[in-house]
């Protein structure tokens, strides 16, 4: 022990960075064999940083920021080195060499760990003041006075109303925003030299992301910290890092300051993620292979309505003794042929309801709603049934949208077999292979199952199935959110081509307006259930009328770190 | 996925990367359930379930070839000259194991019991897995009242000692006593009984969450009917866990059969060897110094209970990544694309390193495609414009979008 104690610590001045990240690979043991999940990279956090770390997901981010603190599973080997200033400058710690008690003793007091969500890192049977307590139990507080006087500080500084009354309650009465205000709390309280934050907005809305980041710049500016913010998102990025590495496939490809990266970036990766990140105000234009642009060819105005929605409300029926949940509160709208509707909404605001009830996922409770003229208010089945062959849906998560048994070609040519446009697989091959390639895809892809397919990949493989029998309506709930921005954009891109050339009406479903404004003819913006602002894509992007969506815009990070600034300073006159 | 070697590059002198496994494609046989846990399986876990496939193996060749191994019939009490059989001999010459007090050879009881107790395992395991995977699939597909009663019934089943329940059905059965097929029905059936509730819920509680996922919606969305539905995408996904409780299960059909036999409501001893029935007539026996008319069968039903259930525990252990032990990985030799799990990454084009010790000159190789920067690999850039559909042979090392699918394993957890 005593060996690597010496080992470990090396006294260092003052100066110099926070920490230096020097020839560090990990590899794990799976049971595919194993794997190097990061290859060589250095990099440094300067002290009173903020360090940015980009990249696609399975680039490494969060196993470098673990390493960190060498929050590892058993099965991962290291090599490199990891050095980390103390908090008082006495000494540095080399933390891959470090092991149990001198490891414990680091945790938390040299550097701190923020998780993406705060719901499965709060222990919901204690409270939160005993929660925050803990790391300062841990670290030799035991006064519980004095312990009790540093959590309801803590909580005080990252914003929490009424602290000295709320440090008693339990995680579930806070909000999403609130328990990740708490979790950083919990990395503050110690006063650690660097918090480690892995995706730490992730999991939130965009209102309450723009809250957490200025808490990490808090952190910074007031405790002195330096912070590891892992993100994918280049807008979160502009608006907090001073520094960013760039990480592609294990590999370190760029470290720089912001201003760098974002004006100057050096790596051909760099600059094709900055490529593929969605602006607002960019409408996306799409060419064909000889280069024309690509145009649809009917006047969406003209066109008939597919689907509209009169009063239509939905509500989820309440557990016992509570009120039924009202998710869908009225609303009105119509979907033309051939028009992109783009609907957005924080979690919860009753989007996606609105999206399944149109699919007839979701019974409509009162109200009227009619999807390519069948009145779905007390609708049979009987009667919708065949009109689903109209209809297509392209799910959230790719991950589980095909039967993980079945081949590409069984789960595409489902929608096919179902309608006995074709009488089995074999028949419809030569078809299947052709949506492949529609959705470019190769049509050797037919074979494989999903789970050899990239997320990207999968989710191209979903748009075929929708479009398989070339419906008039398409429905696509958060189709681009659980991908990567380069693989994004070419979903999209994907998307307004085939939407250009087929025609379909399509209720777009998503979170992100950069998103929505690329493809959208016309915006709604739905809000607890209520749909609060409804126009002309461009008119509502430019000047929003509603509260809500002014808030909602200025609360979008823009991925420029110069007109960040301008654009932050606009969200804190809103506010 | 033998172009792997081919594409492979190598550092004169150096054959580590040669040994290096790269993730190839797998039999159909690998992919079975026992086969695929045993080739995961390591150290202790690997042991638990190499102990238990031989003893469950061997206790089945038994059971086939119990006519050549049993030197008597399990009824017989005269040997070929029609002389009685020595009663409650010690183990010896004629009688390797001895015999008991009715004059049965302990050895010949023995062998035959296997097959009986392999015959009854079957039984109970095929009657209780069809049914329970259909009311299972039933109920947790449509929920409403049916899945009430059902869920209350197995409830109800549950709150039952089960050798009583057991006891009850063998005496509704068969009145107690019978013959071959009559006992092994009886205690079949009434094992059935007990574990029918244990695969309704496993099965239910899997189609309830299935249900809930992306490619089911999808179907429902596409118009596919009920049963299209429960065929096609339920009941192959629902059925993963099932060699596990079928394992454990099959050990306590066995002791259930037992219990039965010693209790008195087993099989006729002339109809069939049964090793309950013969550790109840060997309790007097024991106090009486006359140790293997005991022993033996009681050994018997320790080993095979001891085999299955480490098969059933072992199996239990790996299904469950967090239980699963692994090797420690070591130090990785080679790139990331060289261990990578995506079946589409091969070392190749865009590979940083291999970039790197190409330009360097220090490789030979003349199949490799190398190419600087990852530009040219026209996925990875994202520049406007719908490119033309992707050749399959550009489907490489980047994968198509530039993000890692994940791995095979974690899809079939």
């Amino acid at each position: 022990m005593s060996e690597t104690q010496q080992g470990g610590v090396t006294l260092t001045t003052p100066h110099g960075n926070l920490a230096d990240i020097e020839h560090l690979s990990v590899s794990f043991m799976t049971d595919a064999g194993s794997i190097k999940a990061i290859d060589d990279i250095s990099f440094t956090i300067p002290r009173r940083t903020v360090v940015g770390v980009v990249g696609e997901s399975g680039s490494g981010k969060s196993v470098t920021a673990r390493s960190i603190i060498k929050l590892l599973p058993e099965t991962a080997t290291t090599s490199g080195a990891v050095y980390l200033s103390v908090r008082n400058d006495e000494h540095r710690l080399d933390m891959l060499s470090l092991s149990g008690e001198q490891l414990r003793q680091a945790r938390g007091s040299e550097a701190a760990m923020v998780f993406q969500e705060p719901n499965a890192v709060l222990n919901p049977v204690y409270t939160i003041g005993w929660q925050i307590e803990e790391g300062l139990r841990a670290h030799g507080m035991h006064d519980k006075r004095q312990l009790r006087a540093k959590a309801i500080d803590i909580l005080e500084k990252v914003g929490i109303p009424e602290a000295r009354t709320r440090v008693d309650y339990y995680p579930h009465q806070f909000s999403g925003g609130q328990k990740q205000r708490i979790v950083i709390a919990m990395a503050l309280v110690l006063n650690p030299g660097l918090i480690l934050a892995d995706e730490p907005t992730t999991a939130l809305d965009v209102t309450v992301q723009a809250e957490i980041l200025d808490l990490l710049r808090l952190a910074r500016d007031e405790f002195g910290a330096s912070v590891l913010i892992i993100t994918h998102n280049m807008g979160v990025i502009a608006d907090i890092a001073d520094q960013v590495v760039v990480m592609y496939r294990g590999h370190v490809v760029e470290q720089g300051d912001v201003d760098q990266i974002f004006y100057r970036p050096q790596h051909p990766y760099t600059k094709s993620l900055l490529a593929a990140v969605p602006r607002i105000g960019q409408r996306l234009v799409v060419h064909d292979a000889s280069g024309a642009v690509v145009e649809r060819k009917d006047d969406w105005h003209t066109q008939p309505v597919v689907v509209e929605a009169k009063g239509l409300s939905i509500t989820y029926p309440g557990r016992l003794m509570q009120p039924d949940f009202m998710a869908v509160d009225g609303v009105d709208f119509t979907i033309r042929r051939s028009e992109v509707l783009g609907l957005v909404g924080e979690s919860g605001s009753g989007k996606s309801t609105t999206g399944r009830a149109i699919a007839g996922l979701q019974k409509v409770s009162s109200g009227s709603l009619s999807v390519l003229g069948v009145e779905m208010n007390g609708v049979r089945e009987r009667v919708f049934a065949p009109k689903r062959a109209d209809i297509g849906f392209v799910f959230q998560d790719p991950g589980s949208s095909f039967n993980p048994l079945m081949t590409i070609a069984q789960n595409v040519a489902e929608p096919l077999i179902v309608h006995h446009a074709y009488s089995s697989v074999a028949d419809a091959a030569d078809y299947v292979g052709d949506l492949l390639e529609m959705v470019q895809l190769p049509r050797a892809y037919m074979n494989r199952f999903p789970h050899e397919l990239s997320g990207g990949q999968r989710q191209r493989a979903s748009l075929a199935r929708a479009l398989a029998l070339k419906p008039s309506l398409l429905i696509a709930d958060e189709p681009t959110s659980a991908l990567d921005v380069s693989v994004q954009a070419k979903v999209l891109e994907l998307f307004k081509t085939l939407q250009a050339e087929i025609g379909f009406a399509c209720l777009f479903i998503t979170h992100d307006l950069a998103v929505v404004d690329m493809l959208a003819d016309r915006i709604m913006v739905m809000h607890q259930g209520r749909i609060v602002e409804h126009g002309d894509a461009d008119d509502i992007m430019q000047h929003p009328g509603d509260t809500y969506t002014k808030r909602l815009l200025a609360s979008l990070p823009v991925p420029d770190p110069r007109e960040q600034r301008e654009h932050r300073a606009r969200l804190l006159a809103l506010s | 996925m033998h172009e792997d070697n081919a594409n492979k590059i190598t550092v004169p002198g150096d054959r580590r990367l040669e040994d290096l496994k790269v993730s190839g494609s797998r039999s159909w046989f690998s992919t079975l359930p026992v086969i695929r846990d045993l080739r995961i399986a390591v150290g202790w876990q690997k042991g638990m379930l190499v102990t238990g496939l031989a003893i469950t193996i061997a206790a089945v060749l038994v059971a086939i070839a119990a006519p050549f191994l049993a030197p008597y019939g399990f009824a017989q009490t005269k040997d070929a000259q029609g002389h009685d059989f020595p009663v409650q001999s010690a183990p010896g010459a004629g009688h390797v194991w001895g015999t008991t007090v009715g004059g049965f050879d302990v050895f010949s009881r023995v062998i035959w019991g296997t097959r009986t107790a392999i015959i009854a395992i079957v039984i109970a395991v095929v009657l209780s897995i069809f049914s329970g995977v259909l009311l299972g699939l039933v109920s947790g597909y449509f929920g409403g009242w049916f899945d009430k009663c059902c869920v209350m019934i197995a409830d109800a089943i549950y709150s039952f000692p089960s050798l009583l329940l057991a006891i009850l059905m063998a005496i509704v059965i068969s009145g107690g006593q019978s013959s071959l097929w009559g006992g092994i029905l009886a205690s079949g059936i009434s094992i059935t009984v007990v574990y029918i509730p244990q695969y309704f819920r496993t099965i239910r509680a899997e189609v309830i969450r299935i249900k809930g996922s992306a490619y089911v919606e999808s179907a429902k969305v596409v118009g596919a009917s009920t049963w299209r539905i429960m065929t096609r995408h339920l009941l192959k996904n629902a059925t993963r866990t099932l060699p596990v409780i079928l394992t454990l299960n099959s050990s306590e059909a066995i002791l259930t059969l037992a219990g039965l036999g010693f209790l008195g409501f087993g099989i006729e001893p002339t109809a069939a060897a049964e090793w309950g029935y013969d550790l109840n007539r060997s309790v007097a026996d024991v106090t009486a110094g006359m140790w293997w008319t005991a022993v033996f069968p009681g050994l018997a039903i320790v080993l095979i209970v001891l085999g299955i259930t480490l098969v059933g525990e072992s199996l239990n252990d790996l299904a469950d990544p967090r239980l699963r032990a692994r090797k420690s990985a070591g130090e990785v030799i080679g790139s990331i694309e060289d261990t990578s799990v995506d079946p589409q990454e091969r070392p190749g084009a865009a590979n940083e390193v291999m970039a790197q010790i190409e330009a360097s000159g220090t490789v030979a190789s003349g199949s490799t495609v190398v190419s600087s920067g990852m530009a040219e690999t026209d996925d990875t850039t994202v520049s406007g414009g719908a490119s033309a559909p992707i050749p399959d042979a550009q489907a490489g090392p980047i994968g198509d979008d530039g993000d890692t699918p994940r791995t095979t394993e974690a899809d079939h957890e």
